[in-house]
């Protein structure tokens, strides 16, 4: 061989090498904290990734509490890149602390208003709602001869007491939600007289909004207050479930995503978020919720009314997040100390 | 653990570095190059723990004394505490809680590390590794156990007579399940040292049984009795896993801690929650010392060993009580393991693997039971060799007086501090944008020098009274023929330990498999722990996939306990002729 030949080689091999390592390294990592249901994760990444092969997704998904303390967390040193997926209460209570990052994705317009940050500035955009629901258990339910609720005043009538598993609002997303809607339907000082006859029959809360309907799926209690997409997942599986959307409307949250102020993959993570509010997405999303940002996409989904959309209350959510602290605060006085054996 | 256990009660009457000094410091007044190297390693391991346990705590003492603005508040947040009922609720709960379990696991511990050492039922080998089962397993699978045995749903739940499991029944019960062995160890330890001499005293004086149970069995074993009851009452207080699957709505102050930071991102009042948190855990530490200190000071090397006599009615209620004991244990864990194979619980009770398919869930699937073992050995290869190297040099590198001093402090102290408490400092020192070893911060790393630092003082004490077994004149003598230090470890200390180095590997892979409390905060997406997880799928009510992950790991535990009992029966036998003449 002679030196030249050698001097070829070597270089086609050094060429081979720098194109994998770029192709490597173009390969953009978001970190991307969620609180989307952790079956359903791997869909999304992978739907994304049809589109946008280049970009990695790293999840970190937990309850919408705990995605929320961590990103308040982590202020000064943020981990995340994204939020793809979480209540937009709280994104609201994240504005504030001013952990996210302005912006206005492409096909902005073509969402419902109903979907986006009110600001000129936007920070965050909506993908779809989320909304409250009982889950009977109707085996259980016969059993303890108990009748069917169809409203939430039911849930507060004697023959249901200690047979009601709520989530807890100060760290469920979806408790949230019920609190804040019944304080809105109800009016402030009637929706906590409707909490303390509640309390009165719950037998406990949980930490997160999805235990509740599996709890009543699997029997442990005839009735479960979750939300709708939970129930319908549950009873897809089999479980022995009804599922009540109570006649007075129903509490309901959107999952909203931002951008994390300060993340050093900006491009990248626009790149996410236009992605996140596409007509493709919004299909995905519409997959498990009845009610999704892009208007006309939304299509009937198995054990949803048809008329869900209809049941959302008017929901006031800069009520909301501004007065989350204190409803947070007021509920756990009232309720938290459930300590006395009963 | 055995080892463990026993070693660390004899440990604290002589301190290391005393008699070191005492035999080298006239033979060497300068300092030689060997000596300053591995006192440099030494500067090295005391800058470590100090970084790793001191300043974490510093920042936790310091964020609960400040509002979440970051201004110095004094003591605002713990009056805050005291005026929140629910928060004050959790102090009588909590303090309610670990009393009840600590009278139980204290007697249960007593009567069976009695029926071991001090009488003759059959089968006392299988008994051993019965009772001491539950170590293998998270704190959160009796819990889980409990509510499939339990709960509303549970196979035994006419036995409550109505009462819910969701509460302080279930905590305790839970609570007792998983510290039981830890009692046991101590008890067995306390009581496996008696000199037949008193027996024979008193037999001779005419004692009756009941009375020399009550003068000399009692006496003897009355210190372990003590810090087995302390030891209890702080695992207990501290532990946060068990109460968060099964307290429903009993609030203990370890969940509140969770809760404050967690659930309503209140980071100084977790902080200050913690605090008051490390007053027990502080109390039982001061106490368990100052109690070493003199049951050390009661045994004699005169002492003759004594052999239980045949008391066929005593034995007989001894084995029976023994059988019922182990027949809870294993009833526990059976219930676990049936109930992950359960393909829908209580509706279709066909089995299936189903609930192992992890993938689906929350936790982060199969991913986060690799990273448990990941974890599991890097603190085991990393943890042993650093705190076996550096209680190397505590105990056998002459001079250095004052950071050896420091060093063992230093190494003591993660005792006296809870995991979950840990945990907090960990985030508040690490995450700090400040700390340049911030880049750690959501890595594997910090949940490995996480866990080494919560295990410290246990592996710590073990390596120091194996290397306390060797007689310093090999240093000495390595010493004048010009070797240097090293090799001697290498040649001498090692091989000689090997035992002890095994001991502490094993506990720290077994300890990492199973813990929840320190690295709750700590996680991150790509090391999702297997413990963690279960705890997760339990908040997310998939309680059949979480009770299949705490059996995996309690496997894995077991598979490691086989293989660290392969190794030192089989493999290093060779290295322990000198024990047996």
């Amino acid at each position: 061989m002679t030196q030249r030949a050698l001097f070829k080689r070597l270089a086609a091999t050094a060429g081979i090498a720098l194109v994998s390592i770029s192709a490597h390294a173009a390969k953009t990592e978001l970190t991307v904290y969620t609180a989307i249901e952790a079956e359903d994760l791997k869909k999304y990444a992978a739907r994304f990734n049809e589109d946008n092969p280049d970009i990695k997704i790293n999840w970190v998904r937990d309850s919408t509490g705990i995605i929320t303390a961590k990103l308040l967390a982590e202020k000064d040193n943020p981990q995340a890149d994204v939020v793809w997926g979480l209540a937009a209460t709280s994104l609201m209570l994240l504005k504030n602390d001013g952990i996210l990052e302005t912006y206005k994705p492409n096909g902005y317009d073509k969402i419902s208003p109903k979907f986006k940050d009110l600001y000129k500035e936007p920070v965050w955009v909506g993908m779809d709602a989320w909304m409250a629901a009982i889950c009977f258990n109707t085996v259980e339910a016969e059993k303890l001869g108990l009748p069917k609720p169809t409203s939430w005043q039911d849930l507060t009538k004697p023959v249901y007491k200690d047979h009601i598993i709520m989530p807890n609002p100060n760290s469920s997303g979806t408790g949230f939600l019920d609190v804040s809607s019944w304080l809105q339907m109800f009016g402030e000082d009637k929706g906590w007289d409707y909490m303390d006859a509640l309390h009165s029959n719950v037998s406990r809360y949980t930490h997160s909004g999805s235990k509740p309907c599996k709890l009543a799926a699997s029997g442990e209690i005839p009735i479960g207050i979750s939300f709708a997409f939970r129930a319908a997942k549950s009873k897809k599986q089999g479980a022995p479930l009804d599922i009540v959307f109570p006649t007075e409307g129903l509490g309901w949250d959107m999952e909203a995503t931002s951008i994390i102020k300060g993340t050093k993959k900006l491009e990248a993570a626009r790149k996410l978020v236009d992605w996140t509010i596409s007509k493709k997405a919004n299909e995905m999303y519409s997959e498990g919720y009845a009610v999704v940002a892009m208007p006309g996409i939304a299509k009937p989904i198995d054990y949803f009314p048809e008329d869900a959309e209809s049941l959302m209350i008017d929901n006031d959510f800069e009520w909301s997040a501004k007065n989350r602290d204190a409803i947070l605060t007021q509920w756990q006085t009232r309720y938290d100390s459930k300590s006395e054996p009963k | 653990m055995h080892s463990v256990t026993q070693q660390s009660s004899t440990i604290a009457k002589e301190q290391p570095w005393y008699s070191a000094k005492k035999y080298f410091s006239h033979q060497h007044q300068r300092r030689s190059l060997d000596e300053w190297s591995l006192g440099g390693i030494l500067i090295i391991g005391v800058l470590a723990l100090f970084i790793c346990v001191v300043l974490p705590l510093y920042s936790l003492l310091s964020k609960s004394v400040e509002n979440r603005e970051g201004e110095f508040i004094g003591l605002a947040n713990f009056a805050k505490f005291i005026d929140t009922p629910s928060l004050y609720s959790s102090v009588s709960n909590s303090l309610f809680i670990a009393l009840l379990s600590m009278v139980i696991v204290t007697s249960l511990a007593f009567l069976t590390a009695y029926a071991i050492s001090r009488t003759r039922i059959p089968l006392k080998g299988f008994f051993r590794i019965v009772l001491v089962l539950p170590i293998l397993a998270p704190s959160l699978l009796p819990a889980i156990s409990l509510v499939y045995l339990f709960g509303n749903q549970g196979i035994l739940k006419e036995v409550l007579m109505g009462e819910s499991i969701y509460g302080p029944i279930g905590i305790v019960i839970g609570s007792c399940f998983w510290t039981f062995p830890h009692a046991l160890m101590i008890m067995l330890t306390a009581l496996a040292n008696t000199d037949a001499r008193l027996y024979e005293s008193a037999e001779a004086l005419g004692a009756s049984p009941m009375r020399t149970f009550f003068t000399v069995t009692l006496p003897a074993a009355k210190y372990g009795i003590i810090s087995v009851a302390f030891v209890v009452f702080t695992l207990v207080i501290t532990d946060f896993g068990v109460p968060k699957v099964i307290g429903g709505q009993f609030n203990v102050l370890a969940t509140d801690i969770y809760k404050q930071v967690i659930g309503q991102q209140n980071f100084e009042m977790g902080a200050a929650v913690s605090v008051i948190l490390l007053l027990p855990a502080i109390l039982t530490f001061i106490t368990d010392r100052w109690l070493q200190r003199r049951q050390s000071a009661l045994l004699t090397s005169k002492a003759v060993p004594w052999t239980p006599p045949v008391r066929s009615i005593i034995d007989k209620a001894f084995f029976a009580l023994m059988i019922l004991v182990s027949s809870i244990i294993l009833g526990v864990i059976a219930m676990a393991i049936y109930a992950s194979l359960v393909t829908f619980w209580p509706y279709n009770l066909s089995l299936s693997f189903k609930n192992y398919n992890f993938d689906l869930m929350d936790g982060g699937g199969w991913d986060s039971y690799w990273n448990s073992i990941q974890l599991g050995l890097y603190t085991a290869v990393i943890g042993t060799g650093f705190i076996f190297f550096q209680s190397y040099l505590v105990a056998k590198l002459a001079g250095f007086k004052l950071l050896k001093w420091f060093f063992h402090l230093f190494a003591i102290l993660p005792l006296a501090v809870p995991g979950l408490v840990l945990g907090l400092a960990y985030i508040f020192f690490f995450n700090a944008p400040d700390n340049p070893l911030n880049g750690i911060y959501g890595t594997m790393a910090i949940l490995v020098v996480c866990t080494i630092s919560h295990f410290y003082t246990v592996c710590h004490l073990t390596a120091t009274t194996a290397l306390k077994q060797i007689d310093p004149e090999f240093e000495s003598v390595s010493a004048s023929l010009k070797v240097p230090q090293i090799l001697t470890f290498w040649r001498v200390s090692l091989p000689v330990c090997m035992p002890a180095v095994l001991d502490i590997a094993s506990y720290l892979f077994v300890n990492a498999m199973t813990t929840v409390s320190a690295v709750v905060f700590l996680y991150s997406y790509d090391t999702n722990l297997a413990s963690v997880a279960v705890l997760n799928m339990d908040d997310a009510g998939d309680i059949a996939p979480a009770a299949a992950m705490a059996v995996m790991i309690m496997l894995t535990c077991m598979v490691a306990r086989l293989i660290h009992w392969l190794l030192g029966n089989v493999v290093l036998k060779h290295t322990q002729h000198w024990r047996t003449r």
